[in-house]
């Protein structure tokens, strides 16, 4: 036994009065949850601590909060982890981000979080006819799929979605991937149809900022970030759907930038990712970029030879790389959520060894 | 008032079926939850869900399996029923979005599992019930228009009319502490088991008995609930569950020899043999002194004979389950398990088409008792249970609408629930014992006393205990004052229907004097035929005491005979 402090963030609707922040000391294995800690302290101490909780082991997605800023599930976080990232000596537990506070560590999901998944029409549209036995799909797609399907409904990663918190109509990491779980599933009759939806909103998929901050929170490994990714390029490149925020044209003109020059070459990007230097929509943001590119000139990081020239090509290195890249003439859209093959080389563990009596564990 | 042709209590699998099947034969359809539905405890079950879809299989093996697998106290009828439309009802499951793993020619894979003569289990990785449950879940919404759904409304009460039929529930809006009457014409619970009268337990927080009880308050009887299920599978450290899954996938149980023991006991489906017998197998290694671990009270479940890559993919969650909560990489080592709660084959006395003994109102899923678990449920067969009756339950319900009234109700009940919730609000603080210590005196209770060896002197003690906890849980005081989320009163309300069901469980444990299925008495060690192939029956008698009566069981093709795996 170990003894614990969580530091819990309270708020009660009912007394009119501010949150606020209340100790308690639990007595528990260093491994077990922060979850049975904040259970432990409503037994002993105080039964009014508000939580939502059901399963313990991770599965049902009640118990999102903020552990030490973090979001996660209570039930899913060791003590002693979340000690070692405490300061003060104290964990601290407190409600999930970008949704309203009803009690205690209990957000108001369905404000937010699941006003966003009806959004995304999240349901098969099953392609016609209906056969009578099962759709005949390939195995992949439905390891595929699963990884979305894995999804908790938890609103960790709505808690810390960055473009959420600055547009809060975003559609959001958990609806997006949601989105993705009938777009990459054969069954769906209507994936243009979805992609256009969330392409033309204009707080739809383009809104993502690429900021990983959702990969991290999930604690499913669902990648919502990926899940938006794929549905992007599925889009623009299958459809011809426009990045209306310019994201995909701006990859292009990376990628192309780098294959030409080996290194980036900083001039040609900004223009090539509004359409070229001579694109009407290229112009307003080169005049509105002059400042940046005069500050570049006086400290010598832009010179007028290196704008017109192009000193750099790429090396026979940098080719190779795109030579096999471009030599797949296929896509490969699925995701890797299967991962490790059985030929993997068994990599050392920090366990191996503790598992005695078996012998030969492979 | 809200009024609904059909109302279900409960949105785990049973629920939300029943929701769907409702709302397609075209009646007002509301379903009710005390917590949000895609929280239910559905969503924990792992393995899969069986159905004879191969074509070298057969319903008719399907059904032998899981009459051999009640040992014989299931009704043949009931099992007949689930798994002759257990292909259709996974089909349908398949059409709507559930997204089974395929075998190389795209078709529904099937694994093995326990208690099963061929690979009949479809399955999601090792997430079933919660791909299954979330697929519900995005029907509802698509049916939005057609299905009122109540989420976090706690129900206290099923509503009896003077007749003595259901009329509707009396809940309360856990966010804002309001309460209400509910109108109904039928009510189907689909609120699931009481696993929390046990700790440890695999089950959720939430598994409170609380259907099972509001149905016995309300007249109607329960059935075989001395049947209780102790998974082999377990993990040692929390009692999390492991899924069978995993020893369908060809994982090993080993003793502190390093020996597969099940040799000894199901020479012919050694791990696979029925969850009784993989259970009992494991106490007794464990008795005699061959468990594993610091205190010798586990087994060791050796996955690391699957190969990585299927593990990855087939057995996911359990990679994570042994990663966070035992420190162990399951792709590598051997994992500490024991035998611990898990299900409750017995519940609401129900038909084959849901009805409980009360008019109006219904049970499915694992509230419920029709019985087609009998002594022993087979693994995979929980989910179909749910899905195969929780339909048939609202199709019965919806004819009904077409020929009963909507009832009057009275506030009455209501006045009385509430009164009840502000009396455990107004207890004095230090006045008797803390909820939380009667939760676990009770748990703790069940676990030692009747579990998977039981034995007269043993189940004394529990009645003893139970009946004590029952008074005491009379002024045992909460700290919560408040309204909104208040979920501290909520948790009082669930002790009651905990001691309910659990007195219920004690009460069928002594009578049975033979050891069937889940039930194995040291001092009845012998199956009895002769005085024991009935179902035991218990209702409310007049002074609240519990009252026992007999079920016949039902035999079709497949007479007792001995059981040997």
């Amino acid at each position: 036994m170990t003894e614990f402090t969580l530091r819990l963030r309270r708020f009660n609707p009912e007394t009119g009065e501010a949150a606020y922040w209340e100790d308690h000391r639990v007595d528990l294995a260093a491994h077990r949850s922060v979850l049975e800690g904040i259970l432990q302290a409503r037994a002993r101490f105080d039964g009014s601590i508000g939580i939502r909780c059901s399963c313990r082991a991770a599965i049902c997605g009640s118990c999102g909060v903020r552990i030490n800023g973090q979001p996660a599930l209570a039930c899913q976080t060791h003590l002693d982890e979340a000690n070692a990232s405490a300061r003060d000596g104290a964990i601290v537990v407190e409600p999930m981000g970008n949704m309203p506070v009803i009690k205690d560590l209990i957000v108001d999901m369905e404000a937010v979080h699941w006003k966003k998944i009806r959004s995304v029409t999240p349901w098969l549209l099953a392609k016609e006819p209906v056969p009578v036995r099962e759709y005949l799909v390939p195995p992949e797609n439905m390891v595929d799929v699963t990884q979305s399907m894995a999804c908790i409904q938890c609103g960790a990663c709505v808690s810390d979605c960055l473009a959420m918190e600055v547009d809060p109509l975003f559609t959001g990491p958990a609806a997006l991937a949601k989105a993705y779980r009938f777009v990459g599933d054969p069954r769906d009759a209507e994936h243009e149809e979805r992609l256009r939806s969330i392409a033309e909103d204009e707080h739809g998929m383009y809104t993502c900022t690429h900021c990983f901050k959702c990969v991290d929170a999930c604690p499913k490994g669902v990648d919502p970030m990926g899940q938006i990714m794929r549905l992007r390029r599925i889009a623009g490149n299958d459809l011809g759907i426009e990045d209306r925020n310019n994201g995909a044209r701006h990859e292009h003109a990376f990628v192309k930038n780098i294959k030409r020059n080996g290194i980036l070459h900083e001039a040609d990007l900004l223009p090539d990712s509004y359409g070229g230097k001579l694109h009407p929509r290229a112009l307003p943001t080169l005049v509105g970029s002059l400042p940046a590119v005069l500050r570049a000139m006086r400290r010598g990081k832009v010179t007028l030879g290196k704008v017109l020239r192009h000193p750099h090509k790429a090396s026979r290195e940098v080719k190779a790389i795109f030579k096999e890249v471009e030599s797949h003439d296929e896509r490969y859209e699925l995701n890797l959520y299967v991962s490790g093959r059985d030929e993997d080389a068994d990599a050392p563990t920090a366990k191996s060894g503790a598992g005695a009596g078996t012998g030969e564990g492979r | 008032m809200p009024a609904h042709d059909v109302l279900i209590i409960g949105a785990g699998l049973a629920g939300q079926r029943a929701a769907l099947a409702a709302a397609e034969a075209g009646v007002s359809v509301a379903i009710m939850s005390k917590v949000h539905p895609v929280r239910s405890h559905s969503v924990a079950a792992a393995g899969g869900i069986n159905a004879a879809i191969a074509a070298d299989d057969d319903w008719r093996e399907h059904a032998y399996d899981t009459v051999k697998g009640s040992d014989f106290l299931g009704d043949q009828d009931a099992i007949e029923i689930m798994c002759s439309e257990a292909a259709a009802e996974v089909m349908h499951l398949e059409h709507i979005g559930v997204t089974f793993h395929r075998n190389a020619k795209g078709e529904l894979d099937l694994r093995a599992f326990g208690g099963a003569s061929k690979k009949r289990t479809a399955y999601v990785a090792d997430i079933t019930g919660q791909a299954m449950l979330h697929v519900l879940y995005e029907q509802l919404l698509k049916h939005s228009s057609r299905v009122e759904r109540y989420e976090e409304w706690f129900t206290t009460s099923v509503i009896l009319d003077d007749a003595g039929t259901c009329v509707g529930v009396v809940a309360r809006d856990v966010r804002t502490g309001r309460m209400e009457t509910f109108t109904a014409k039928s009510v189907i619970l689909a609120s699931g088991g009481a696993g929390q009268c046990y700790r440890p337990t695999t089950n959720a927080l939430i598994c409170t008995g609380d259907g099972i009880a509001q149905a016995y308050r309300a007249g109607a009887g329960l059935m075989d609930m001395e049947m209780v299920q102790y998974h082999p599978t377990t993990l040692a450290e929390n009692g999390f569950l492991i899924t069978e899954g995993a020893r369908g996938e060809g994982a090993h149980l080993l003793n502190r020899e390093g020996d597969r023991f099940m040799s000894e006991y199901a020479p012919n489906k050694m791990e696979l043999a029925s969850r009784d017998v993989v259970s009992r197998a494991e106490q007794t290694e464990i008795l005699e002194g061959r468990g594993v671990g610091p205190d010798g009270q586990s087994i060791y479940l050796d996955i690391t004979v699957v190969p990585r890559k299927r593990i990855l993919e087939a057995l996911r969650e359990i990679v994570n389950i042994g990663r966070d909560f035992a420190g162990v990489d399951i792709t590598r080592e051997p994992i500490m398990i024991r035998p611990g709660q898990h299900y409750i084959m017995g519940g609401v006395k129900t038909d084959v088409f849901g009805r409980t003994e009360v008019p109006g109102l219904y049970a499915a899923g694992e509230v419920a008792c029709v019985s087609v678990h009998g002594g022993n449920r087979l693994g995979a067969n929980s989910l179909l249970d749910t899905l195969i009756f929780g339909r048939r339950s609202a199709e019965h319900a919806a004819a009904r609408a077409g020929e009963v009234p909507m009832p009057e109700v009275s506030d009455a009940r209501l006045r009385d629930d509430a009164a009840m919730i502000e009396a455990i609000v107004a207890r004095p603080r230090g006045g008797g014992r803390r909820i939380s210590e009667i939760k676990e005196e009770l748990g703790r209770t069940m676990n030692a006393e009747v579990a998977v060896y039981r034995d007269a002197e043993g189940l004394g003690r529990a009645l003893e205990v139970v009946r004590r906890l029952k008074e005491e849980s009379a002024d045992a005081y909460i700290d919560d004052r408040g309204r909104v989320f208040n979920q501290d009163v909520l948790g009082a309300v669930e002790l009651g229907y905990m001691l309910d069901a659990a007195e219920a469980t004690v009460v069928g444990a002594v009578e049975r004097t033979e050891s069937r299925g889940a039930q194995f008495r040291t001092d009845f060690p012998e199956r009895d035929d002769e005085h024991w192939l009935k179902h035991i029956v218990i209702s409310r008698g007049p002074g609240g005491d519990p009252k026992i009566a007999y079920a016949p069981v039902t035999i079709t093709d497949w007479p007792p005979e001995e059981r040997k795996y």
